[in-house]
Order: structure tokens, then C-alpha cells, then sequence
């Protein structure tokens, strides 16, 4: 393990790949801070950019937007109570309240520190788990994969659904149906092509990730006449105050930090759960193991109601790059645009990696720990002044998205009917978002289209047709039953909200 | 049963997963492989039937938060205006080449989102393109095709 960390710190330390993560770090900061564009959208306008690199430094580039789009978020919460993302909600319960109360700078602060300690010691977490995972999984066989696969699609449907599970896995049915798409890889039989020849190598990840997000989030904002950039106007005229943090919140951040990183980390890695769920378990966490006195607190401004959430999210980000690295399966939407951008590079996460890529498996866990230090040291103080280029009007914003939405898709292809295909997908994406049909498990069944198919022809040729490897091997059958708990736990939630 | 919009998707959802279902049957798959456990039609059925399942399930279930959404507030002129250009840039891009279609594509949906600074919408189209063309080419060594460029001499 010495010799790998040493390998990666050796490719994540040179000058190319710490400028990357610190234009990453401040391009996510930047798309972070604006509510309705979120780390994936992030990510996805990227890619264009990542071509001209090899793979080590396009995901170093891309794990700094992904951070740095979570730290902007908690800009937001903190300081407008408008969250940029989803797993920053929870911050504001204690963030926004703190900076009404003039400690804007301080929360801004306990914030980072968090973030930074949080990511520091999951990063630590996943320097150890993740080599010991990549040996297990050697021993996993193809139903223990397609088994996997299914918990994952489910898992993103129940937690990304807001309570609209049965949109959700219409949405994984027809990113499998558009992953369908082309030729089939053992027989090498076109299929859904209709004789059109520019679909006989299937519809491309970067177009559907595109149309999907970055597109479809900029038509939606004209649809529905938002202005992210309002939010950062108003965060650009804020007064922060002091960023120094006492003696006696460093006390209460010690003891919160270790408890939510480990509850962040164990999120992550879970399939579909993510830095939202594990923000808010981490917040009820520290509040029921808290002193009554600080309890009270909780809501009107409380250290440790700020630095629980904060240090769990960016632990559940570091925990979700676990499944795609050791297991080649992505554990939410952001790492699924992650593993697609590496599939184009032609390097196949999985177990193997380590062993087959190690610098790019090395680096980019050293790059994790590097981001951090980066954002807590740049981004902090440079928050006022990354809110005055955010305040663009939206006049620019949303035609700059488009533009490097399409010269994605044209440097990759140079063909109109990918420009095309990727608008129509845009547009009915669109459409699907105005009635909450959520886009993320679309993109992770995208993802994992090929990989569930060829473990499934695997597993129905070794069992010549049965479907008895679902329950052969214990650890498959493990695996479903807790894709069935999912289901069913989901379903009496629904129901019981019902009721 | 009420009829809302999410039902009329999930219909649409239906006969779009029937379509596909059916397409997947005919998928010709070589004749050694016609009774193979799996061969190129099997996983595009398993997806049409889950297709039909979970749409079917969304049509019968009553909606337990129906979405409203309050059409007279969309903004569906200027949504349209804006994808009728990108459709325009998408059919000269090519031709015409990168750097004068995204200028003027980005000038002319500056323009048509309401923008009239025009100083600000020239920096922001003819100088940034070429900015970022030379990031993208010049710098990072990605392939970008310009007919223009090429026939006034500036790009090899």
C-alpha cells in the first residue's frame, strides 16, 4: 500500500494535476453556488475539456468540480438559505441562522473545516477499504455482479425519488432501453438502430449526460423563469465578519467530526444513498447524542448542528467513489458520470484496477485529500470574490451552458445527428423534470446498461437458462434480499405517509 | 381514476415500452443462437416487460402528490426560440465550422434571452470562442474541424 500511496502521490503532485484540482475546486465552487446546477452538471461540462488529458488527471479534474460544487452549495445554504445542492440542506438548518445572527464568516468556516476534516479522514477511510474491497470483490462472480446492479438501480430509485419510486425506476427502465440502443457486444447485431448508421455504435454516454443535465438544466431554468445567479448577487454584497473559530467550538467540532465522517463514509459507499441522506442522518445523529443544553441550540445557529452535516457529506462523496473504484459499479449519479467519463478513456474500473491502473486507482485518492486542503485554504477566503464573477445574469449563463453542452458533443463526433439526438433528449428531459421524474437513476442505468447485460448473459449461459443463480451463491442471494428490503421499506413508507 | 399529465406520460411510457418490446422481437438473431439461453433479444424483452410493468403500475396506482404545474408561468416562447437556434447552430456547425456558427449562436440567444449590451455580448461570443478554441485546440491538442478558418488561412 506504501508503494501505491506513493504512486499516487507522484502523479497527483505534479504541476498539471494540482492546477487541475484547483481549477477544478474553483469551477465546481463556482457551478455549486448556483441552486438548480449541481455537481453533476458540474462534472458533465467538463468532459469536453478532459479529452485533451490523460485519465489519471481528467478524474482528478472532475473529483475537484465534485467537491468544489459541494462546498459552493454550502455557500449558499449558509449564507441564503437557497442550498446549491441537495446534500446541503441540511447545513443550513444551523448555517443560515448562524449568518443571520452576523457570524456569516464564522459559519462559512466551521463549514470548511468540517468539509476539510470530513473529507480528510474519509479519504484516510478509503485508503485502507478500498485495496481490501478490490481483493474481495476478485471473488465476486457474474450473478454477485448483476445482483449488485440491481440493488444499485433500486437503491437510486427509492433515494433519489422523493417519494416517487415507481417514476424512478421508469427512468432506470429507459436509460437501460437507450443503453440497448446499437450493436450488441458478443454478436455484434445491430439492434433499435432502425438502418440508421449513426446509431450503429450505440447513443454516447457524454451525449445523454449533456442532454440530460447541463441542457436540459439550462432549458428548465428559461422554462420556468429562475435566476440562479440572484443568489449569488446577494452573496457577493454579504458581510462575512470574522472566519476564526474559538476554543470551545474547536472542542464541540472535535468530538462531532470523527462520529459524522464515519456515518458519512458507511453512506457513501452504500449504492443510491449519497452525501443528502447521509447529511441528514449524520444531523439527527448529533443531535440525539448531544447535551440537552445543546440540543436547544439545534435550529437557531448550533456548532455542532453546522459541523455534523458538513463533515458527513463530504465524507459521503469521498465513500462513493468505494463502489466504482473497487467494484466498477457507481454508488450514485455523480460517480456514474465519473466511471462513463473513464469507460472513454478506456480504463474499466473494478476490482482490477488497482492492479492494472494503479496511478490512476493512487492518484486519485491522494487528489481527494489535496482537493480539500485546496478548498479550505483558496476557496474560503476567495468566497466573495467567486460570487462576483457568479453574478452573471442568467442572459449568459444559460447559452454558455448550451454552447459547451454541444462543443461536447461536436468534439467527440463531429456529426449533426448527435447534435440532434442530444436537443430531442434534452427537450422530452425537460418535459420529465417539470413532473419530478428524476434524472440521476436515468444516467446510472445508462452506465450500467452493458455491464448488467453481460453479466446476465453470463449467469443465464453458466446456468444454462435458470434463473437459480439468483439464489445459488449466498452472497448473491444476500444481495437481493436487501434489494427487496429496499422495496418493501419504501413501500411501507408510502404508505404510511399515506396514512 | 384521475387524468393528470404524469398519467399521460406514464400512458405514453406504455405504448413507448410496447414499441420498444416489439422491436425487440424482431431482432434477427443468428440461427444458432435462436434457442440459446440468451442471445441479442433477450435482455431488450426483459427491459419492454419492465417497461410495461412499472408504466402499467403508474397508471393504475392512484398519485399520492400529483404534480401541478402552472403552464401560464412557463416561459415557453423563449424556451423554444432558444432550441430553435441550437437546432440552427447543430445543422451549420459542420459547414459552416466552429468558431463562426457558436459566435453567432451564442450572440444571437444572448440577444433573444433579452441581453442588449452589446459590447458585453461581442466579448462574451467572437473573443470567447476563439479563446476557447485556442484552449481547446492550441493547449490541450483536441481536434476541432473549421471549414471558415481553414479557407481564410488561419487554422492548418
Amino acid at each position: 500500500m506504501i508503494e501505491g500511496i506513493l504512486i499516487g502521490l507522484t502523479t497527483a503532485l505534479t504541476f498539471q494535476n494540482i492546477l487541475m484540482v484547483m481549477v477544478g475546486c474553483f469551477f465546481g465552487t463556482i457551478i455549486g453556488m448556483l441552486p438548480g446546477l449541481g455537481p453533476m452538471t458540474a462534472i458533465a461540462l467538463m468532459i469536453p475539456i478532459t479529452y485533451g488529458f490523460d485519465p489519471a488527471t481528467g478524474l482528478i479534474l472532475m473529483a475537484g468540480v465534485y467537491y468544489g460544487a459541494v462546498f459552493g452549495g454550502s455557500t449558499s445554504s449558509i449564507l441564503l438559505n437557497a442550498p446549491g445542492v441537495p446534500g446541503t440542506v441540511a447545513t443550513s438548518f444551523d448555517g443560515y441562522p448562524m449568518a443571520q445572527q452576523g457570524k456569516a464568516g464564522k459559519a462559512l468556516a466551521i463549514a470548511a473545516w468540517s468539509s476539510f476534516a470530513g473529507g480528510t479522514l474519509s479519504a484516510i477511510y478509503l485508503l485502507f477499504m478500498a485495496p481490501s474491497l478490490s481483493k474481495v470483490s476478485l471473488s465476486f462472480r457474474s450473478p454477485d455482479y448483476f445482483a449488485l446492479m440491481i440493488l444499485g438501480l433500486t437503491a437510486i430509485a427509492a433515494f433519489s425519488s422523493k417519494g416517487q419510486f415507481l417514476k424512478a425506476m421508469m427512468m432506470v427502465v429507459l436509460g437501460l432501453m437507450l443503453a440497448s440502443v446499437g450493436q450488441d457486444s458478443l454478436s455484434d447485431i445491430t439492434r433499435f438502430t432502425f438502418d440508421n448508421m449513426n446509431l450503429t455504435d450505440g447513443i454516447s454516454f457524454v451525449l445523454v449526460v449533456m442532454a440530460t443535465f447541463a441542457m436540459s438544466e439550462a432549458l428548465t431554468i428559461i422554462l420556468k423563469r429562475n435566476d440562479p445567479t440572484s443568489a449569488a448577487k446577494q452573496v457577493s454584497l454579504t458581510e462575512l465578519g470574522s472566519i476564526k473559530i474559538n476554543k470551545e467550538e474547536r472542542t464541540k467540532m472535535y468530538k462531532t467530526i470523527p462520529r459524522s465522517s464515519v456515518i458519512g463514509f458507511l453512506i457513501g459507499v452504500l449504492p443510491g444513498a449519497g452525501a443528502t441522506i447521509a447529511s441528514f442522518l449524520a444531523y439527527g445523529m448529533e443531535r440525539n447524542v448531544v447535551s440537552d443544553e445543546e440540543k436547544e441550540k439545534f435550529g437557531k445557529g448550533s456548532v455542532n448542528g453546522l459541523s455534523a452535516p458538513e463533515t458527513a457529506n463530504n465524507a459521503a462523496c469521498s465513500g462513493s467513489f468505494v463502489p466504482m473504484l473497487t467494484l466498477g459499479i457507481p454508488g450514485s449519479g455523480t460517480t456514474a458520470v465519473m466511471l462513463g467519463a473513464l469507460l472513454g478513456f478506456g480504463v474499466q474500473p473494478g476490482p482490477r484496477l488497482y492492479m492494472t491502473n494503479p496511478e490512476i486507482f493512487w492518484s486519485i485518492i491522494m487528489s481527494m485529500y489535496i482537493g480539500m486542503v485546496i478548498l479550505l485554504i483558496l476557496n474560503l477566503p476567495l468566497i466573495p470574490y467567486i460570487a462576483r464573477i457568479l453574478a452573471v445574469p442568467k442572459n449568459y449563463l444559460i447559452p454558455l451552458i448550451l454552447f459547451f453542452s454541444v462543443t461536447g458533443i461536436y468534439v467527440m463526433s463531429f456529426n449533426n445527428f448527435d447534435i440532434y439526438l442530444m436537443i430531442g433528449i434534452a427537450v422530452v428531459a425537460t418535459f420529465l423534470r417539470l413532473y419530478d421524474f428524476p434524472m440521476p437513476p436515468l444516467i446510472l442505468a445508462f452506465v450500467l446498461g452493458g455491464l448488467m447485460e453481460e453479466n446476465l448473459r453470463r449467469s443465464l449461459l453458466l446456468s444454462n437458462g435458470s434463473w437459480e443463480f439468483l439464489w445459488d451463491r449466498t452472497l448473491t442471494a444476500c444481495i437481493l434480499a436487501t434489494t427487496i428490503l429496499i422495496v418493501v421499506w419504501h413501500i411501507y413508507k408510502t404508505f404510511k405517509r399515506k396514512n | 381514476m384521475n387524468i393528470n399529465t404524469t398519467k399521460i406520460i406514464s400512458l405514453l411510457f406504455f405504448i413507448f415500452s410496447a414499441f420498444y418490446l416489439y422491436t425487440a422481437y424482431q431482432i434477427q438473431v443468428f440461427a444458432f443462437d435462436e434457442n440459446a439461453p440468451f442471445n441479442a433479444r433477450t435482455f431488450p424483452i426483459y427491459l419492454g416487460y419492465a417497461g410495461l410493468f412499472f408504466s402499467g403500475l403508474k397508471l393504475i396506482l392512484p398519485d399520492l402528490n400529483t404534480i401541478k404545474v402552472d403552464h401560464k408561468n412557463l416561459e415557453y416562447k423563449k424556451t423554444g426560440i432558444l432550441i430553435l437556434i441550437a437546432i440552427i447552430y447543430g445543422a451549420t456547425i459542420l459547414k459552416v465550422g466552429y468558431f463562426l456558427t457558436t459566435s453567432l449562436f451564442l450572440f444571437a440567444s444572448y440577444y433573444f434571452l433579452g441581453e442588449r449590451r452589446w459590447i458585453l455580448m461581442f466579448l462574451l461570443s467572437f473573443p470567447f470562442v476563439a479563446a476557447f478554441m485556442y484552449l481547446l485546440h492550441g493547449i490541450l491538442d483536441i481536434y476541432l474541424r473549421d471549414p471558415f478558418l481553414q479557407s481564410i488561412g488561419v487554422m492548418g
